[in-house]
């Protein structure tokens, strides 16, 4: 079983994100950045897998400028046998990298294609599920619980009533949720690895895909901020302030 | 032209997010269509023609669509397409299952989580956890829109008399067998549309002591949620998760019991009315949002906070 595995480079978790003055978008420059945090659980499955005897091969792909092998090589420290960064300078809609990922697979032939349910910056949650329906291929969404045996696929998926059970088989397309797995660390003598792991780059237009944006993002503004609250003392004034003046029990 | 609300539900009734939906509908067209793909829905579909505001229920009624797999759903959606200026679904973890499909069969671009309309063509989204707000504009043919619940009042579910459609069924070849659904029955009100949430973070230290906030949870009617830290830790389960990748939830009254306030918790209850935290950790971002602060050990302050709002029920009855 060949597995795939979508990553993509977002403003670290961590950060306090920044409005640009002109409204034009985030401030990404001077900003730490790292693998989106539930392509890393992609990540950590695709690796678990390839541990278990179940893949024989990893591939970690990624789209984006030149900086985004960094997340690649942190793929790849982590266990991603090797990577492939396409290319290109603009930032591409769901449905573009949905397409790309689709002449990836086309070329790689994998099994399984994993990535997180949704990137931490433009928080669309949608790539996983267009991609399933371009390939038409199951879909298995938001997963906490993955198990494979020969052709048979057995998930969890997180949703709102709590978990949903399916079978399926491959090929497939997951998106991970954060609980599916805890992401290992990358050891220092795995990232020197990592450097010399195959990393090849290809440009997007060499794919032969319409990738020109269909909506315009007319301004990024801040959210209103909350306006400062009172501590309270003690238990009673909580209850008098929340009944007389919140007026909310 | 028809704006097409897709319907969640569970094959008897209408989900709530189905009702906030078809108020932003509302925004758009006074021609509102519902669609509701399920199993057995005779009933429900009658129960929804007297929704305020829809002019038609569109209804596919097939055994197959009980447990509403995207893959079976997606294409009978997508042959409708044509008729409609916009297909709006809720933003919850059906329709986020759901509308990216039809985005792929129909080649066009979805809009998710929406929560503002500015006209037909320009909508309003968080992104980066609610951290920025994007105001964006497209010209395609048809909008596919999956709208934040929270954000839009509910419509009446009474008052109206559209008509009803059914559509046949159209088989597709699909791999996935349903094997059943983990829900946690529960009394209290709906997280993401109840009046007040008690949420628990890492600071309740076990499952066991969860118990105490249901207790306050049902002395103020109020639902129960949680951080992810709590959920990651097993005390309760993942439908209870509030934060930018759980539930959205804007209740009148937010109550934050032990948890630090991480940006991502942030995301999912910033825009509730009444924001209270109780921690010890004075320093814990979540005071930075709250309106009313409480810095003390919340296994003091809970039972307190219970004794008194049992006193005052006491003085009012």
């Amino acid at each position: 079983m060949k597995v795939l595995v979508a990553v993509k480079r977002v403003v670290d978790y961590k950060v306090q994100i920044r409005v640009k003055s002109d409204n034009s978008g985030v401030e990404t420059q001077n900003v730490k950045m790292s693998v989106n945090p539930p392509d890393e659980n992609a990540i950590e499955e695709a690796v678990k897998l390839k541990e278990q005897g179940l893949a024989s091969e990893t591939i970690a792909v990624s789209i984006g400028d030149e900086k985004s092998q960094d997340v690649l090589r942190t793929s790849m420290a982590m266990g991603v046998d090797r990577s492939i960064l396409v290319k290109t300078q603009n930032t591409l809609e769901p449905l573009a990298v949905a397409k790309t990922l689709m002449k990836l697979i086309e070329k790689e032939k994998p099994d399984l294609v994993l990535m997180g349910k949704q990137a931490i910056d433009d928080d669309s949650n949608q790539t996983g599920q267009i991609l399933s329906a371009l390939l038409n291929w199951p879909q298995g969404c938001f997963i906490s619980n993955l198990k494979i045996e020969g052709n048979k696929v057995s998930i969890s998926r997180e949703i709102d009533e709590g978990i949903e059970n399916l079978e399926t088989s491959l090929p497939a397309v997951l998106t991970c949720d954060l609980r599916l797995n805890t992401p290992r660390f990358a050891s220092l003598p795995n990232i020197m690895k990592a450097k010399k792991k195959p990393l090849d780059i290809i440009d997007i237009d060499s794919l032969g895909i319409d990738t020109t944006p269909r909506i315009k993002t007319l301004k990024v503004i801040e959210p209103p901020k909350r306006k400062a609250g009172v501590m309270v003392s003690d238990v009673k004034e909580l209850v008098k302030k929340l009944k007389y003046e919140a007026k909310v029990i | 032209m028809a704006v097409l609300v897709i319907a969640e539900h569970d094959n008897s009734n209408l989900k709530s997010s189905t009702l906030n939906t078809i108020t932003a509908a509302k925004k758009l067209s006074d021609d509102i269509h519902l669609i509701i793909l399920g199993s057995n829905i005779e009933e429900l579909a009658n129960k929804s023609k007297v929704v305020h505001l829809l002019s038609k229920v569109i209804t596919c009624d097939n055994e197959k669509l009980k447990n509403f797999l995207p893959e079976l759903s997606a294409p009978l959606i997508s042959n409708l397409a044509e008729n409609y200026s916009h297909i709006l679904a809720p933003a919850s973890t059906f329709g986020k299952n759901l509308l990216p499909r039809v985005s792929a069969l129909l080649d066009i671009t979805q809009i998710s989580d929406v929560i503002d309309i500015v006209s037909n063509d320009t909508f309003v989204r968080p992104i980066y956890a609610g951290n920025a707000i994007s105001q964006v504009q497209t010209n395609q043919k048809i909008n596919l829109l999956t709208i934040r619940p929270t954000s839009f009042e509910k419509s009446e579910d009474s008052g109206g008399d559209a008509s009803i459609e059914e559509i046949s069924f159209v088989d597709t070849d699909l791999k996935t067998i349903f094997i059943n659904r983990e829900v946690s029955k529960s009394d209290r009100p709906e997280l993401g549309n109840a009046k007040i949430v008690v949420s628990g973070g890492r600071g309740l230290e076990n499952s066991d002591n969860f118990k105490l906030l249901y207790e306050l949870a049902d002395k103020l009617n109020a639902a129960v949620g949680a951080s992810r830290a709590a959920v990651d830790s097993g005390y309760i389960g993942n439908e209870y998760q509030v934060g930018q990748t759980g539930k959205m939830v804007a209740p009148e009254l937010y109550i934050a019991v032990g948890i630090s306030g991480a940006i991502q918790h942030l995301a999912g209850m910033k825009e509730s009315k009444v924001i209270v935290a109780i921690n010890k950790d004075l320093e814990a971002p979540i005071f930075n949002v709250a309106d009313y602060g409480l810095s003390s050990d919340l296994f003091q302050a809970i039972p307190e906070i219970i004794k008194e709002l049992d006193l005052l029920n006491q003085i009012e009855s």
